[in-house]
């Protein structure tokens, strides 16, 4: 089969599932009116699928900030760290992101998929192994991958399972690399910390947590599941993004470890991509203020993640483990999942759709995101359109 | 040695009959993805039982070279003889 013949296999795929008129997977977004609504196809769309957990993205402080950054610093820093896109504000927002966490050192990277990228590959490497969780997200895929070490997996949240297999691994344990996430993207539910770092300390290896979905989201300051479950000095090294409860794209990797700074010289994604722009750092500092002190708002993410998810499940929907800000209505079919999502977007509301086989266990995913700025009036109608779409169209598994 | 190797296909050959389209019949020269409809979840689902039933790890960035039910079976092979 030629390059190009097996683009073409894929594009047959799609054709076979998605409806026709409806670009499902790349939907232009034509004005955004607020942290929540937006016009999609010229009609009038309630976000429930963005990450913008804190509803952040229009906070009067980030706007200001950018702004200001771009008047004075320009559009981008057109080079790398390790060249001349080193500023100011990306040494000073690692400061405020390693005091925020009390830890020693911190490092900011461009995207979150490129800190994960750039932690597990530089920390890794060919005589090791990688111990992850079979939920894991994509960038934890691809960093081990790009490590070269020997890659492990273990049932999602079992944790029989992964101390089965980290004792097959024998005297390797203290050159293996266990990765976990706060929340998971996929159905919402958080890792097992107290276990896995119960775990993980018996077997002397090192433990990475990907805070991206519960920085935040969890803690009294929004730390994530580390300050939920008060295991900060449990866990070795901290990744997360910018892209969801700071609303705005990047990532980054706290540690204790003295060693974390030494990534910067041996890490390929870190050297060979183009630092964050300054707008991007300006937000990024003043939404990591507003989300420290954002008590109010995780309480009202909470308010509304629960309100939704006890709806959902009342109707009779098949939902993830736990209440959360990601909320997944687990389907059978692909067919289903889009006759849902299609119910949904005709009712002016934009969830995601997930498909096999990004979805686990060969299951497809609509996938609710909710945000501390929805109100109790937009919960109640993306709750009552589940319910009339389950009288209208569904005979849903419950 | 034979007997270990014939052992691991035949096990083999009993969990793929799992993840496997149904009614397709399964022997060592049979290809995972285009015959057997394995998809890469699938394969890395097989891959979990598999280092229960023999008791190994299977690293899964090794099985790029793995095309047929008989490459997983040296595969296992290889690292229950090595562990």
């Amino acid at each position: 089969m030629s390059l190009l013949d097996k683009l073409d296999t894929v594009a047959a795929a799609r054709k076979a599932v998605l409806p026709e008129g409806i670009d499902v997977f790349g939907m232009p977004i034509e004005e955004v009116y607020s942290s929540t609504e937006a016009s999609v196809g010229g009609r009038r769309i309630l976000f429930f699928g963005t990450n913008n957990y804190l509803g952040l993205t229009f906070a009067p402080e980030c706007l200001q900030a950018a702004h200001k950054a771009i008047d004075s610093e320009g559009t981008g820093t057109t080079g790398s760290r390790m060249a001349n896109g080193n500023y100011i504000g990306h040494r000073a927002l690692e400061q405020e992101f390693a005091d925020f966490y009390h830890c020693r050192s911190s490092i900011v990277f461009t995207t979150g998929y490129q800190a994960n990228l750039a932690m597990i590959s530089g920390l890794a490497g060919a005589n090791d192994v990688i111990l992850i969780d079979g939920d894991s997200h994509a960038s934890i895929y691809d960093g081990c991958r790009l490590s070269g070490a020997e890659i492990i997996r273990f049932r999602h949240n079992d944790m029989a399972d992964m101390e089965k297999r980290l004792r097959r691994l024998g005297e390797r344990t203290r050159s293996t690399l266990i990765i976990v996430e706060g929340i998971y993207s996929m159905l919402g539910d958080q890792a097992p910390l107290v276990d896995i770092v119960k775990i993980k300390n018996s077997y002397g290896s090192i433990l990475l947590l990907d805070e991206a979905h519960s920085l935040g989201v969890l803690g009294k300051t929004g730390q994530g599941l580390v300050e939920e479950t008060e295991l900060i000095d449990g866990v070795d090294f901290i990744t997360g993004t910018f892209s969801k409860s700071l609303g705005s794209i990047g990532g980054y990797c706290v540690s204790n470890h003295l060693q974390l700074d030494q990534l910067r010289y041996v890490s390929r994604p870190y050297i060979f991509t183009a630092s964050p722009s300054p707008a991007t750092i300006a937000s990024t500092r003043a939404a990591l203020k507003l989300l420290r002190d954002g008590t109010k708002l995780r309480s009202q993410l909470w308010r509304n993640a629960r309100k939704l998810y006890s709806c959902l499940d009342e109707l009779g929907y098949q939902l993830g483990p736990e209440p959360g800000p990601v909320i997944a209505t687990i389907l059978d079919s692909p067919q289903q999942a889009l006759m849902l999502w299609k119910g949904l977007f005709d009712y002016g509301i934009y969830v995601n759709l997930i498909l096999p086989p990004a979805a686990p266990e060969g299951k497809s995913l609509v996938r609710c995101s909710v945000s501390a700025a929805h109100t109790k009036e937009q919960v109640d109608y993306v709750g009552n359109t589940f319910a009339e779409l389950r009288k209208k169209h569904f005979q849903i598994k419950s | 040695m034979a007997h270990d190797y014939n052992n691991i296909l035949q096990n083999l050959c009993h969990h793929l009959e799992h993840f496997a389209s149904s009614g397709v019949e399964i022997v060592p020269e049979s290809e995972l993805i285009d015959q057997l409809a394995i998809d890469s979840v699938k394969l890395l689902n097989l891959i979990m039982e598999i280092e229960d039933e023999f008791d190994i790890s299977v690293p899964i960035n090794i099985l790029a070279d793995v095309r047929t039910v008989r490459d997983l079976a040296d595969l296992i092979h290889k690292i229950k003889s090595a562990s």
